[in-house]
């Protein structure tokens, strides 16, 4: 309890510190997860439209793929792209291992298949009905897209929150393949790992609540900006 | 509306009647608990204690158990003693965390002074030391600081040299014993290592090992740890045998006086054990057959 009390106190000092190695560790879980999410957006948006409203063949099984990716580990996903990445990997000459960058990449796999997966199932309920009325105002093929965009954006915004907070929240894929590394690839949850390895449970409490609290921020901002809308 | 509202009060209500349960289970051990101290004090008193308590809670740092050792060693324990002891591995600093919480039995952890400031303050009863392994620095095959070349026994020398080249170098940077080992070295120079070659991981000796053969890097490694992957990485030992890189560990059982589920009798039997020919005996031989050579060294006085 003692330990618990203890984390709330320092999360406020935390805050209010400025302190430049917590405030590097809070801006690069920040960076690197709104990149990737922003990154996977691109992507997941327009395929989850298309293979919600087009038929294709195979289309049954592109889903499940899709529904599967969704619960993909993040350990796993570290590990496969940390073997890609890795020195005596494909893309060794890169020289990309433990940097911010793949991790961003890492975090774009992990991601991109959730947003597809909630922005299709938002377009098979309503994609034929948009499209119809599309069709109607006579629309050519890039002004449906925005139609549908326009009136699927409740669930574009619950796809990129959802990734989003995916992207902040998971911890496998990052301590793989950025390495924890102190001012370099530290975030928020590789560092909440350590400091629980280290005994430090009051600072890792602390980064919690910050890691909440943050979330809780950009999940409200989304969420005003939406209802503006 | 009304609905909604009716949901959120039978959530309630289940949270509750959730809550009930646990505070109901955790009530008869709380009243089973104060007899456990006056058994404790009949056994002390007989020449072979009979031991209620048949599980022994180990916190230890990750070397002994990634090493193997304790996978070794302890079966030999129960079957002598009919006590099962469960391991906990982690770095020493939470080790020693863990005895200040009272959420240990026994520690076997390798940090001397932090150790002995564990004794002082009261966590622990006696320190005990039990065995010594030794550390090594690792370097990239090609060596770009010459290390090997210049300073193959020499660790303060060696370390100059990737400072004063450059070289990248990967640190624990955890708190660990090996990290208060690296530290008490650049300390002892007078140096302080920062920049980019510099990279402060933060993580097990396992994954710090594969970064800097990743990085190609220098890292201060426990021998028992590069042995038992040296087949993975591409690197070398440059420098070793130096009497600063020598690596004591202490076993201590925890004050029972910080609760009463702590098994002090189980702890003590097992620090008999450790120290006895027996125990030091199996110490010894262990890793001689996978890697030719001990990885401890016994040395219990």
């Amino acid at each position: 309890m003692e330990a618990i009390l203890d984390g709330f106190k320092k999360a406020i000092e935390l805050l209010f510190s400025l302190d430049a190695e917590i405030y590097h560790i809070i801006l690069l879980s920040i960076f690197v997860s709104l990149a990737s999410t922003l990154i996977s957006t691109l992507f997941a948006v327009p395929i989850g439209i298309i293979v919600g409203t087009k038929n294709f063949p195979l289309k049954r099984l592109v889903v499940r793929f899709i529904y599967t990716m969704m619960s993909l580990p993040p350990v796993i996903v570290g590990l496969v792209v940390f073997l890609f990445i890795a020195r005596r990997g494909p893309f060794g000459y890169l020289g990309i291992v433990f940097t911010p960058t793949a991790m961003i990449i890492a975090q774009i796999i992990l991601v991109t298949p959730i947003i597809t997966g909630i922005v299709y199932n938002g377009t098979k309920e309503k994609g034929e009905e948009i499209k119809r009325l599309a069709k109607t105002l006579g629309a050519n093929r890039l002004e449906t897209l925005f139609l549908l965009i326009k009136e699927l954006r409740i669930n574009i915004f619950t796809g990129i929150v959802s990734g989003y907070g995916r992207a902040i929240s998971e911890v496998g894929a990052v301590m793989i393949v950025g390495g924890n590394i102190r001012g370099h690839t530290r975030v928020m949850t590789t560092a909440i790992a350590m400091l629980r390895n280290q005994g430090d449970y009051a600072m890792a409490i602390a980064i919690g609540l910050v890691l909440l609290f943050l979330s809780f921020i950009i999940n409200s901002l989304l969420y005003n900006f939406q209802q503006g809308d | 509306m009304f609905f909604k509202k009716s949901k959120a009060l039978s959530i309630t209500v289940f949270m509750l009647i959730l809550m009930l349960i646990f505070v109901g289970c955790s009530q008869p051990q709380e009243a089973a608990a104060p007899e456990a101290p006056a058994e404790e004090t009949v056994s002390e008193e007989n020449t072979t204690p009979e031991i209620e308590n048949k599980t022994l809670l180990l916190s230890t740092t990750t070397s002994t158990e990634n090493s193997g050792l304790l996978d070794a060693i302890l079966p030999v324990f129960t079957r002598d003693t009919g006590i099962e002891v469960m391991v906990v591995a982690v770095g020493t600093g939470q080790a020693l965390q863990m005895g200040r919480d009272g959420d240990a039995d026994v520690l076997l952890v390798h940090a001397k002074a932090s150790e002995e400031d564990f004794v002082a303050e009261g966590h622990g009863i006696e320190r005990f030391e039990v065995m010594y392994n030794d550390f090594v620095l690792l370097g990239p095959l090609d060596d770009p600081a010459d290390v090997a070349a210049n300073a193959p026994n020499d660790i303060l020398e060696a370390l100059k040299l990737v400072y004063e080249n450059e070289a990248n170098f990967v640190s624990r940077g955890d708190d660990s014993g090996t990290h208060k080992m690296e530290l008490s070295l650049w300390d002892e120079l007078d140096l302080a290592p920062s920049g980019s070659w510099y990279a402060e991981a933060g993580q097990s000796m396992g994954a710090v090992l594969q970064m800097t053969d990743e990085l190609l890097g220098y890292t201060l490694t426990d021998r028992a740890t590069y042995l038992s992957m040296r087949t993975d990485l591409d690197l070398k030992i440059v420098t070793e045998g130096d009497n600063k890189l020598f690596n004591q560990y202490g076993i201590i059982a925890v004050n029972p006086d910080k609760n009463d589920k702590i098994n002090a009798p189980a702890a003590d039997l097992f620090i008999q054990w450790m120290l006895s020919d027996k125990g030091q005996q199996l110490i010894g031989e262990f890793g001689k057959d996978t890697f030719g050579d001990s990885l401890f060294i016994p040395n219990a006085k």
